[in-house]
């Protein structure tokens, strides 16, 4: 029967079953490296009642299973040890029974019917996203998400913060590695959260498991879905759907906040985009441009373009002696505004950055990647972007 | 036919190399299919292991995560559609025309060419890696629009799936003509070995499913270089027909790749159970049930593409349907031994293996079924679990059963029954060291087709990339295992196996002759 009891608390998920510990010790005591390990076996706790009620409906099958187990892995095993011809067993010749193979067919029938009441009531549950209390779009860009409060305007974007040293192992991994981003959702707590997705290019899906959802971000079309975070905290999620090379580096990051604080968070969002981040007539320096530009490269341009603007051709060209970001600077900033008609992977940025951050990152890639020695100011974009 | 296939026939097979270039004869293409099939094994195995290596730890170490994508797309494409399936269609060669009491597939000429379409097929897939930009990133399922972005790689993947499925669907076509038309007089349809069932069952599947596969393919062609928009809102499409259409044929091939296994453990739990096939109708007619429900349950592979309630509801109860004759399958296996004398050579042991981690892996779809708990799980490694548990422990298991068991009939030596059962060991070992913890991984929630992951997930990772590196090394020793039967294996007898029924063991010789049934056995009483 041990062997029963580990299939129920390795499935079923229970970690006091004193054979997984063991084990678990076992094959910890050959792993010295792994200093966080946590060695889950079940969902990430639920802080939403559906939530709650999906683990309970996977708590439920799980025990049709173990009794489902009991039943054909007991005949099995019963069969190879007392049924064998070592110990001198007699085959017997029967073949067929209508009786017992009706029976067997009726009984998963029940079991079926049985499971499917409270399969659909939860289902019809999780994708009411009516009479929500806010609605977030949230839209998939290769490879961040931009959000979007409905209700007031506020609009950001939400990159991976996790600095590349830590990816390529130069650096120690902090605890929230790989998810953790610059802008995070901020929600209030026990108000019904409606999500808007759709995507910039391909699909992306966007999950939270700590709050039961998940949805594809579709280019061209809007789906949706709701949740209710019970319980301040932060909770974190990334796509879920192949979206290109930096597909597990877009992490999504939601904190669930009380009313008040949710409030304050608004009206300085609020405050934040009534101010542009620059100023629109001033003459920029170089020296000050290409510094912020190295920033912007950092966080959007590095991935595909690499350090030090050297690139993975043929994809993803070289910027470094690169035809465009040596050439004239109306084609450099077309191709950043307006992407790439000849290479798809080059997405248009003009939607996603500022006015300054792109003279910025023009002025790193002609200054510090290239010598052209040219910059164009902000103002100057406006202007083009204008006609 | 006689008077035919006298002796003069035979002065003219060429030899060596350009035997195999222009053979028809059945066995020879069945090796084929069989070695080619397991040399893409190996080749997508090593990709597996490249995948695992990188996910040994946190962080980048071993590929970049474009490389690492191209591998997932790539081991996913090679196994499916290089090792597993082209691995039955070499039973099906073999095994169909002696199981029948046939001299030979209906046609035999189709059939060369159904094998030599492979290779080239093969290469493509593989020399896509070579490509400007590599191979297409986008995954097995290649959805749009990511197969846009792709380079050239991707049309050469593209071409490689026409090609694949045009040898699919000849060797289909030849398996029904072969089995409705060439059975030995009394053979019904309802004596044919099970194997032989599943088979024309599978075919159909394959000629149903095959075209439209080449058709979402075709799609994306067009999409990616003639100007149409079928998978492109921006210009009147939509990107989830296509995975519409793909799923529609790719439910039906999940079963293309069981029920040929269904199949070969339907023969061997028999023989080393020394009793009959329990309930041989309802195993047929649960496979033919099967078969058609897996036409109707597609769009539970895209739960959460935002369909309407309603239709989710539907898929969610007919995909629950499929329990009911998958139940039966497996009940009636455990009733075959049930009472029988059962003994454990290496083909019952992964019978055996194959009949208890394929029930957990149709536990977990009973999970994956629930549609709440689906969308939890979607697109996580609890569904990489769960389709290995089918596909690894449910089809190459039963190909490896396959192979041990009929391997004295094909090369009239014996394999070493100790390294066989070895061999056994480790894989169900490593297999469950490798994929039962990828269960943990999903439920924690970790993505698929992800490079690098949140510092929650590195234990189990690091436990499943350790037993990956000892399942792919004892495949290796199944090599070793092989190449020792046929350069020194002892002689066979002309029956190893006591409790063996069909006509391959009761009609003919061990090993069995290049030509035979050429006169049929006749079977009517």
């Amino acid at each position: 029967m041990t062997f029963f009891t580990t299939i129920k608390s390795t499935l079923g998920g229970s970690m006091k079953s004193s054979f997984s510990a063991r084990a678990l010790g076992i094959i910890m005591a050959f792993l010295p490296a792994i200093a966080v390990a946590e060695w889950n076996l079940n969902f990430t706790p639920a802080v939403t009642l559906l939530g709650e009620e999906i683990q309970a409906i996977h708590n439920l099958v799980m025990w049709i299973i173990v009794g489902i187990s009991i039943v054909v892995f007991g005949a099995m095993f019963w069969s190879i040890l007392k049924h064998r011809k070592s110990v001198g067993h007699k085959a017997s010749n029967f073949h067929e029974n209508t009786t017992i193979e009706i029976i067997w067919t009726v009984i998963p029938v029940v079991i079926l019917i049985a499971m499917a009441f409270p399969a659909t009531r939860l289902l019809l549950a999780t994708r009411d996203s009516s009479a929500s209390d806010m609605t977030i779009k949230a839209t998939g860009y290769q490879w961040r998400w931009g959000y979007e409060y409905i209700d007031e305007g506020v609009k950001f974007y939400s990159t991976l913060a996790t600095p590349r040293n830590q990816i390529d192992g130069g650096a120690e991994k902090e605890k929230t590695y790989l998810l953790e981003v610059d802008n995070k959702v901020v929600v209030p707590v026990g108000k019904k959260v409606r999500i808007l997705t759709t995507s910039n290019d391909v699909i992306h899906a966007w999950s939270v498991p700590g709050l039961a959802v998940k949805q594809d971000a579709i280019p061209g079309f809007i789906r949706d879905i709701a949740f209710k975070a019970e319980t301040i905290g932060t909770y974190r999620g990334q796509c879920y759907e192949l979206c290109g090379k930096e597909h597990g580096f877009m992490p999504i990051v939601v904190e669930v906040v009380s009313e008040e604080d949710y409030q304050t968070w608004m009206q300085a969002k609020l405050a934040e985009s009534g101010v542009p981040s620059f100023d629109p007539d001033k003459e920029y320096a170089v020296a000050e441009l290409v510094a912020a530009g190295e920033q912007v490269y950092n966080a959007n341009c590095i991935a595909c373009h690499q350090e030090g603007g050297v690139g993975m051709p043929p994809t993803f060209p070289a910027i470094k002696g690169g035809k465009i970001a040596t050439g004239s600077m109306e084609g450099h900033l077309d191709i950043i505004l307006n992407g790439s008609d000849k290479n798809p992977m080059m997405a248009a940025w003009g939607p996603i950055l500022s006015d300054y951050d792109i003279a910025a990152v023009i002025a790193y890639q002609r200054n510090e990647i290239n010598s052209s020695g040219d910059i164009i100011q902000p103002s100057e974009i406006s202007a083009v972007r204008a006609e | 036919m006689e008077a035919v296939h006298d002796h003069s026939h035979d002065h003219h097979v060429p030899t060596g190399i350009m035997r195999y270039v222009t053979t028809t004869n059945h066995k020879d293409i069945g090796s084929m299919y069989l070695w080619f099939s397991f040399a893409m094994f190996l080749v997508g195995g090593v990709m597996a292991l490249v995948i695992r290596a990188e996910l040994f730890q946190p962080g980048l170490q071993v590929v970049e995560p474009e490389f690492f994508n191209q591998m997932t797309t790539l081991h996913g494409l090679i196994m499916v559609f290089g090792a597993i399936m082209p691995a039955f269609v070499g039973f099906a060669n073999w095994q169909i025309p002696m199981m029948i009491g046939a001299p030979d597939m209906a046609f035999p000429r189709m059939n060369n060419w159904s094998f030599w379409l492979l290779p080239p097929a093969g290469i493509l897939l593989m020399g896509s890696l070579l490509a400007p930009g590599g191979a297409g990133g986008v995954g097995w399922t290649m959805y749009a629009p990511l197969t846009i972005q792709q380079g050239m790689g991707m049309d050469m993947m593209i071409f490689a799936i026409h090609i694949l499925g045009m040898s699919s669907i000849m060797g289909s076509i030849n398996i029904i003509t072969t089995i409705l038309n060439m059975r030995a007089p009394g053979m019904t349809m309802m004596k044919m070995p099970l194997f032989v069932w599943t088979w024309l069952i599978t075919a159909y599947l394959l000629v149903a499913s095959m075209p439209v596969l080449a058709g979402a393919v075709t799609m994306t062609l067009t999409d990616r270089h003639f100007g149409t928009h079928f998978f492109n809102a921006a210009g009147g499409g939509d990107p989830v027909l296509y995975q519409h259409i793909f799923w529609f044929f790719g439910h039906p091939e999940v079963y293309i790749i069981a029920i040929p296994a269904f199949g070969v453990i339907s023969e061997v739990i028999p023989t080393f159970a020394r009793k009959p096939l329990f309930g041989y109708p309802s195993m047929v007619y649960a496979t033919a049930s099967i078969a058609i429900l897996s036409f109707l349950v597609w769009a539970h592979h895209m739960y959460t593409v935002g369909m309407p309630v309603e239709a989710q509801l539907y898929y969610m109860f007919a995909t629950m349907l499929i329990a009911i004759p998958t139940g039966v399958k497996v009940f009636n296996w455990v009733a075959t031994m049930w009472k029988g004398s059962m003994s454990f050579e290496t083909p019952m042991l992964f019978a055996q293996g194959f009949l208890f981690l394929f029930t957990i892996g149709g536990f977990t779809g009973l999970v994956l079924a629930v549609t709440p708990i689906d969308i939890q799980l979607h697109d996580t490694y609890y569904v990489v679990a769960h389709f290995h548990y089918v596909m690894v422990a449910g089809a190459l298991f039963a190909a490896f059963a396959g192979v041990y068991y009929w391997l004295p009939k094909w090369i009239g030596k014996m394999y070493d029954e100790r390294l066989g059962k070895i061999h056994f060991w480790l894989s169900l070992i490593f297999f469950n060291i490798t994929f039962f913890v990828q269960h943990f991984l999903g439920l924690a929630g970790m993505p698929r087709r992800i490079p690098d992951y949140a510092l929650q997930f590195a234990d189990w990772n690091m436990v499943s990339s350790i037993g990956a590196f000892g399942f792919g090394l004892s495949q290796v020793f199944f090599l070793y295992i092989l190449l020792k039967a046929i350069r020194s294996g002892e002689k066979a007898p002309e029956k190893p196996w006591d409790g063996a029924s069909t006509l391959e063991w009761t009609h003919l010789p061990t090993p069995a002759p290049y030509h035979s049934f050429e006169t049929p056995p006749d079977l009517r009483n």
